[in-house]
């Protein structure tokens, strides 16, 4: 017996000149960042403040530190596909191998989904939706803290994946029977299904997370209707989540069956049926996708009211559009295969239910310029963000119309058209939102604001390469090239995928722009930094209390008598002395450190990495591992610490923000 | 008078654009420069559908630079009006512009859906020639079951005929797609699609799989040669006449995967070797290895 199952020192794939740059990079990176802490003295920090924390500040920080790591994964992938499909015209091949080639494209699709969309989405809900909502923490802070690590644990999989072994060949979607052991007998598919089932049960605990924060923890006197639109929008997608990532488990599950023990549920021999693999990984990826915008459009309903200093227009039309998308997003699968040859029938009215989805989205669009209109807009780098998001994302909505009409995505299914329109509407919805909402509650986070130029030049360098990338995939899909190609010999195709590197090239610079724009944001931090807590002339209650928030957020829970709570408050006090020294502290009970989180991502990475490479019984010290530390929790001593109300006071008063709620 | 200007811009801005999109591609095969009646019909749609929303995405796009730039902080002339955030009618008007703009589009897809349908045969005066398609690891098999012969990544087929295809694969999923003619379907082991199209003009078009299905992919394109219907007779009748046969060890040989295979045309084929195909859901890395009942077995 091998004790070390499928693994020997030939899954590191030594020959490959690419491979081993990128892992000899990333270990160098991970050895540098680990050796600055160690040198610094830093380890204890980290491990009280930071890994063992159950804040749900810390905790949106660190979703948001290892997606913006990811993005530069999954850029990286990107700018290698597109050089690639640059060169490899007529005869030439190209730098990648078809076997490289179709790694990259799984791992760039798979990562920026999972890995970079997600966690940042999750990161700003977690730090944002409580501090809105007006309470001190998540409904269940450990668990929160698991469902971080073990997205970390999906995270490490992946690009363990890169030095140890392979990633899947099989699109990010890995539909079977491509995925399926027979044709693809690598442990690639492994990893990927490892690294989704371990960070999906993460996401899954947070979508159980917020739902129960959002309905059940909310500042006293905040009743649905004075819910600020991005906790409504998160409401709405933790609901997806906590429906939909179920099917993509069971899903996984049974692809994994078919694997390991020769299952025949997606085979296609023995009874199984390729196609409801199909059919139900839409079913999850379908309501995926409103999951990650919902979120950005609840971002940009905050923000377009804010700088444009009125209240968000139509705002019970928002909640009742986010709210039918919320349920139509189930009904619309189809779309994704159209040209499986259902019937006429089936096909037009899975077109039909996807155009209605555009009804609310439409609805959202017109009430953003309703808020506009009769403002006094002000051009921040947040609203930037946002004013191009409204322009490319109608583009985006447009397209995805026109592919939903079935004869005309006869045509256009799997080609450059549709991976142009729908990095239209994810880069141009969820990762501008996303910028818009790290431009905007940064200072909130850390108490000082992102440098305004250097986030201009990135939003500028991301909306025109956004537009040079990715128009002319448009043309190119009219012009029938399909996707994933590693080659082709139309040579009229060329020119265009020139433009689309180039393109990228300009995106790069958008997040070089960024990473720049955080090292002078951080340096000249005494220029930037926000003492009043609001710096925006806010609305919602996260912008009364100070900057960074205390680890209680508020001394004293506020009342809410009003929508958009805190502007409320602000007009009322307008002119009037402020009752600073009133209030009453009383001592609060805050959730108490845990380290489970860590340690139990540890043991989920352990199984993970033994389940692939078939090592059995290391698998099973892994479980066993697992559910000691859950044990160990369970029996914990010490559930609270107790913030006696000196020291609130004391914080109150070294940081008079606070107008009395 | 506002109004009408604004009709006129919309539409010189429609006109520009889809000028602009034939210019840039309908000089270069692709699928706006459709060489059939169902790629034509579906470029119609596209156009259609295309029109009927920028009618309402072009006028959004501007409106909402407009609006922004004029009440823009430092824009003393605009009017501040911070408790404007209800309206009825705005919001009658904001639910029903992209309703209205929805039940148009809905019809075209609905109506459409029904009148392209793959499966629908063409209308025709001409009969129709029969076409089985298997797609392989990683290269296409035709099968003409009328004329007996077959071809490897290659498909020949007459002018002006409706052509009735019935495709499945022998492993992994493909997308059969031939961009000037129309529609794809995709082509499943152990399941037979069909989709019917027609060629208009004689000529020389791309087929290509659109569906990503494994590391030979890339090279998973044929060659339709669109002939007139005496030349395909005479075509066919060469290939009757010289060549290999595809029999069952030629077949096992020819499943094995491989890639860039140069065209092929056999002069005879086994009988009733698509639905042995369709039936028996066969091992491609072991050849030999068949999961089909005895009796069919037998006649492969």
């Amino acid at each position: 017996m091998n004790w070390l199952g499928k693994l020997n020192l030939s899954a590191i794939p030594l020959d490959q000149p690419i491979i081993m740059g990128a892992t000899a990079f990333m270990v160098l990176f991970v050895v540098f960042i680990l050796g600055w802490i160690t040198l610094k003295g830093y380890w204890a920090y980290l491990w009280n403040e930071w890994l063992t924390s159950i804040d749900h500040k810390r905790i949106g920080v660190m979703y948001v530190v290892l997606a913006l790591l990811m993005l530069l994964r999954g850029s990286t992938d990107a700018i290698m596909m597109r050089a690639q499909q640059a060169l490899a015209a007529g005869a030439a091949q190209g730098y990648l191998p078809p076997e490289h080639f179709d790694q990259v494209f799984s791992a760039h699709g798979t990562i920026m989904i999972f890995f970079m969309a997600m966690p940042f989405i999750i990161g700003v809900m977690n730090f944002v939706v409580p501090l809105q909502l007006g309470v001190r923490d998540m409904a269940f802070p450990t668990l929160n803290s698991v469902a971080l690590w073990l997205t970390a644990s999906g995270i490490l999989l992946t690009n363990i994946s890169l030095a140890v072994g392979e990633f899947a060949h099989t699109g990010w979607v890995a539909y079977p029977p491509l995925s399926e052991l027979q044709f693809s007998p690598g442990v690639g598919v492994d990893y990927y299904l490892w690294a989704l089932q371990i960070s999906g049960i993460g996401t899954l605990m947070t979508g159980i997370n917020f739902v129960t924060t959002i309905l059940k923890m909310r500042a006293p006197g905040m009743g649905y209707m004075r819910m600020p639109v991005f906790c409504w929008t998160a409401l709405a997608s933790n609901l997806l989540i906590v429906a939909a990532f179920p099917i993509l488990t069971a899903t996984f599950a049974m692809l994994l069956l078919d694997r390991y023990l020769g299952f025949h549920f997606f085979s296609v021999d023995g009874g199984g049926n390729p196609m409801m693999y199909v059919n139900l990984f839409w079913s999850w990826g379908h309501p995926e996708v409103y999951i990650l915008v919902l979120p950005a459009f609840g971002i940009f309903s905050e923000v377009v009211s804010t700088f444009s200093g009125k209240p968000l227009f139509g705002y019970r039309s928002m909640v009742a559009a986010t709210m039918a998308i919320c349920v139509l997003s189930f009904v619309v699968w189809l779309h994704h295969f159209f040209t499986m040859g259902a019937s006429a029938n089936v096909n037009g009215f899975f077109g039909v239910m996807t155009m209605i989805i555009a009804v609310p989205t439409g609805v959202k669009i017109f009430n953003w310029l309703f808020t506009m209109y009769g403002g006094r807009v002000r051009f921040t780098v947040p609203i930037l963000w946002s004013i191009g998001f409204i322009v490319t994302f109608v583009i985006g909505g447009m397209t995805g119309v026109l592919l939903a009409v079935p004869p005309a995505d006869f045509q256009l299914h799997n080609s450059l058209f549709l991976v142009a329109h729908f990095h239209n509407v994810i880069i141009g919805g969820v990762v501008f939102g996303l910028m818009a909402g790290y431009n905007y509650w940064f200072p909130k986070v850390f108490g000082f604001r992102l440098d305004e130029g250097w986030g201009r030049a990135s939003f500028w360098c991301w909306f025109i390469g956004f537009y040079l990338a990715f128009i002319p995939l448009y043309v190119l899909g009219l012009m029938g090239m399909t996707r994933r190609m590693q080659h082709y010999d139309n040579v009229a195709w060329q020119p265009w995928l020139w433009v689309a590197a180039a393109g990228a090239a300009v995106i790069l610079a958008g997040i070089i722009c960024q990473i720049v724009q955080l090292i002078v944001s951080i340096r000249e931090r005494e220029r930037l930094r926000d003492t009043t807590g609001d710096p925006w002339n806010g609305r919602t209650l996260e912008w009364s209390t100070s900057s960074p928030p205390p680890a209680w957020n508020f001394a004293v829970l506020p009342h809410v008598t009003a929508r958009d709570a805190f502007w409320d408050t602000k007009q009322h006090a307008r002119g009037k002395p402020q009752p600073t020294q009133k209030r009453e502290y009383r001592s609060i009970e805050m959730p108490n450190k845990s380290p489970t989180g860590f340690i139990n991502a540890f043991f989920a990475v352990v199984i993970g990495f033994s389940m692939i490479w078939h090592i059995w019984w290391m698998a099973g010290l892994g479980v066993l591992g697992a559910l000691v530390t859950v044990l160990a929790f369970a029996f914990r001593s010490t559930e609270e610490i107790e913030i006696p109300a000196e020291q609130l006071a004391e914080f109150d008063r070294t940081h008079p923000v606070e107008i009395a709620v | 008078m506002k109004r009408q200007m604004k009709r006129i811009t919309d539409r010189a801005a429609l006109t520009i654009v889809l000028i602009g999109v034939t210019a840039l591609c309908g000089c270069t095969e692709g699928v706006l420069d459709p060489k059939g009646p169902i790629a034509a019909a579906e470029r119609q749609i596209l156009f259609n559908s295309l029109g009927i929303m920028l009618a309402i995405v072009i006028p959004t796009i501007l409106a909402t630079i407009g609006v922004a730039v004029w009440f823009r902080a430092s824009n003393k002339r605009a009017r501040y009006r911070p408790d404007f955030d209800y309206s009825g009618r705005l919001e009658l008007l904001v639910w029903a512009i992209p309703a209205m703009t929805v039940l148009l589009v809905g019809g075209v897809a609905w109506i459409g859906a029904h009148e392209l349908d793959p499966r629908k045969p063409i209308v025709s005066t001409e009969k129709p020639l029969n076409v089985e398609v298997v797609s392989l690891d990683w290269k296409w098999l035709f099968i003409y079951p009328d004329q007996g012969i077959a071809t490897v990544n290659q498909l020949t087929i007459p002018v002006g005929t409706p052509v009735n295809f019935e495709l499945t694969s022998t492993g992994v999923m493909n997308s059969f797609f031939i961009p000037q003619l129309g529609s794809q379907i995709y082509t499943m082991a152990g399941m037979v699609t069909r989709v019917h199209l027609q060629a208009d003009q004689p000529g020389i078009y791309r087929g290509l799989s659109s569906q990503y299905s494994g590391s030979g992919f890339a090279d998973m394109r044929f060659s339709v040669n669109v002939v007139s219907a005496d030349n395909f007779a005479l075509w066919a009748n060469a290939a009757r006449s010289n060549g290999p046969v595809l029999d069952a060890p030629t077949y096992a040989e020819l499943v094995k995967p491989s890639s860039a295979v140069a065209p092929i045309i056999y002069r005879a084929v086994a009988p009733d070797l698509f639905n042995n195909i369709v039936n028996c859901v066969m091992q491609p890395l072991v050849p030999s290895q068949f999961t089909c009942p005895a009796s069919q077995k037998a006649e492969l």
